[in-house]
């Protein structure tokens, strides 16, 4: 296993991404609310490019007390990364898909080391 | 611990893919992951591609025969703006395809294409075969799929073949690697026939293809003479599914997701229960139909309904000498895409039931949000190699009469 600079700390802005490639292999690095996550760049799916893919909120659906529902909302809270070949959508904290959390990606190591951020692959 | 990129991080060059990114990039792991499970050296035959041929609606439009129509098509493809390319009816669902934007090469493939010796379709879809890893792929178009149910039959006719004849000048002449399955007009029986004798004889048409949105019984004594030119021409006809939100049954579906799971599949259900019950494979046994875009799941579900009730109400469907289901096995063909594979047992018993071995045939339906890859087939637990290579390929050589020679490149 090799260690690949994924750039400083201060590259990355609050909801930033950061593809690298890493020999064979490629990790995203994203740094949500002041964390950094790394994952391997093939979605549980197909292995298809994950972490190339949009970022979006999770969308939710709020049911009021009558069971009724009237308009969707995005969960401010949690950010997803979306795989552009077919759609599934992933976590960026838990790297689980938010419909069935067995379906999930493969963790890269992350280290932080004097203002830099390495990867290993 | 080896430690690279000591002078600074090696980003990827495409860091979000979007509806700019060239399909290679798009499709670079399934080329990597092609490579290595050899394919390469294996024949492969993507049956059902897409390109979006209202891209090319203005040239399309230039084949109308009818000269009136085609003046009018003309100028409206060059003055009119705010209305969907002329004469074609689309559906609903195509906006919400994309998942709101999630997929971008859904929504468009807005990539450069610096070749001009050919038209932009054929650089595509060469681009998409070699990352695939597929060596002819079959090309149908997008919106042209719902002119079944145009509520003006002469529209279907007048397109229908303004795009075949567009096909063969513009797509197949540029690759003999693209194929085609030529568009009936279905809706008008001896137009279709028109259809036959006027491209069936052509190298790179391989097939003839229904649109299976529309409301046309299939056993109707008017397609009778269709169906007798086809089984002579040796080719086989294909029902290439789509949905319809429109559709009664549809009406309190409020989701795509919904919509799309049960209209893609319920048009063929309809066609191929009456495809059966009526005795067409015994009147017309060497002519060989391919159900296209259904998915699978649906095949055994039917195969058991209709082999429960016959067995009550044999006299309802006299011609049949066998179950229905062994008509469904030994006389139709089946496209992989979208294959259900959530439920891989389930996957396993409907290979069985349908003779995947000899009767199913790998697609992709490249670009669309629910596209499948020929790993796929590779990576079946439960089949041999074989079965897989017949699956990818072979059996689409045998039914299409194809040159089972790899074309492709996978090392470029
Ligand atoms: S490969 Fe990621 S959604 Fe299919």
């Amino acid at each position: 296993m090799n260690e690949y600079s994924a750039g400083k700390v201060d590259d990355y802005q609050d909801g930033d991404r950061k593809v690298v490639l890493c020999g064979e292999a490629e990790v995203g690095v994203f740094r949500i609310a002041g964390e950094f996550y790394a994952w391997h760049n093939r979605c549980a799916h197909r292995a298809g490019p994950v972490c190339q893919g949009r970022l979006m909120k999770r969308v939710l659906e709020p049911v009021d007390a009558d069971g009724q529902v009237r308009a969707q909302a995005y969960d401010e809270c949690e950010d997803h990364i979306i795989c552009p070949w077919h759609g599934y959508e992933f976590s960026i904290r838990t790297g689980r898909h938010p419909g069935n959390e067995r379906v999930r990606l493969r963790k890269a190591e992350l280290i932080v080391r004097d203002g830099e951020i390495y990867v290993r692959a | 611990m080896n430690v690279q990129g000591k002078f600074g991080p090696n980003y990827a060059a495409t860091q979000q893919i979007d509806v700019y990114t060239d399909t290679r990039e798009v499709l670079a792991h399934a080329k990597r992951n092609a490579r290595l499970r050899g394919l390469q050296d294996w024949f492969v035959v993507d049956i059902d591609a897409h390109h979006v041929e209202t891209v090319s609606w203005k040239e399309v439009v230039q084949y109308i025969e009818d000269p009136v129509i085609r003046d009018n098509a003309m100028r409206y493809q060059s003055e009119r703006i705010g209305g969907p390319p002329y004469g074609l009816n689309g559906d609903l669902g195509l906006r919400y395809q994309s998942v709101g934007g999630r997929i971008p090469h859904q929504d468009d493939q807005r990539e450069k294409v610096a070749e001009t010796d050919v038209h932009r379709d054929v650089v595509l879809t060469r681009r998409a075969m070699d990352s695939l890893g597929v060596d002819n792929m079959v090309v149908f178009p997008t919106p042209m799929l719902f002119l079944g149910m145009h509520p003006q039959p002469e529209m279907e006719v007048w397109l229908g073949r303004a795009y075949n004849r567009w096909m063969a000048d513009r797509i197949l002449s540029g690759d003999d690697r693209i194929k085609t399955l030529v568009y009936l007009p279905f809706n008008t029986p001896q137009e279709a026939e028109r259809a036959v004798e006027e491209f069936g004889d052509h190298k790179s048409v391989i097939g003839f293809c229904v649109t299976s949105t529309r409301t046309k019984p299939v056993h109707h004594n008017d397609y009778m003479r269709l169906y007798r030119m086809i089984e002579e021409r040796g080719k086989p006809l294909a029902f290439h599914a789509g949905y319809h939100w429109q559709d009664p049954s549809l009406a309190t579906v409020n989701r795509f997701l919904g919509m799309h799971c049960l209209g893609f599949v319920w048009c063929n259900m309809i066609h191929m229960t009456n495809w059966i019950l009526n005795g067409i494979p015994e009147r017309f046994p060497k002519l060989n139909t391919l159900w296209v875009e259904s998915g699978l799941a649906w095949v055994p579900f039917l195969m058991q309904r209709l082999d429960d009730q016959f067995l009550m109400r044999q006299s309802e469907a006299p011609q049949l000498k066998r179950m229905p289901s062994e008509y469904m096995r030994d006389t139709c063909f089946y496209t992989t895409q979208p294959m259900e594979t959530t439920h891989p047992k389930a996957l396993e018993n409907t290979f069985d039931m349908i003779n995947a071995k000899t009767q199913l045939l790998f697609s992709s339906d490249w670009p669309h949000f629910d596209f499948d890859l020929p790993q796929m087939i590779c990576d079946l637990p439960f089949i041999d190699e074989q079965a897989k290579r017949n699956i990818l390929g072979l059996n689409a050589a045998r039914l299409f009469n194809l040159d089972p020679t790899p074309r492709k490149n996978l090392f470029v």
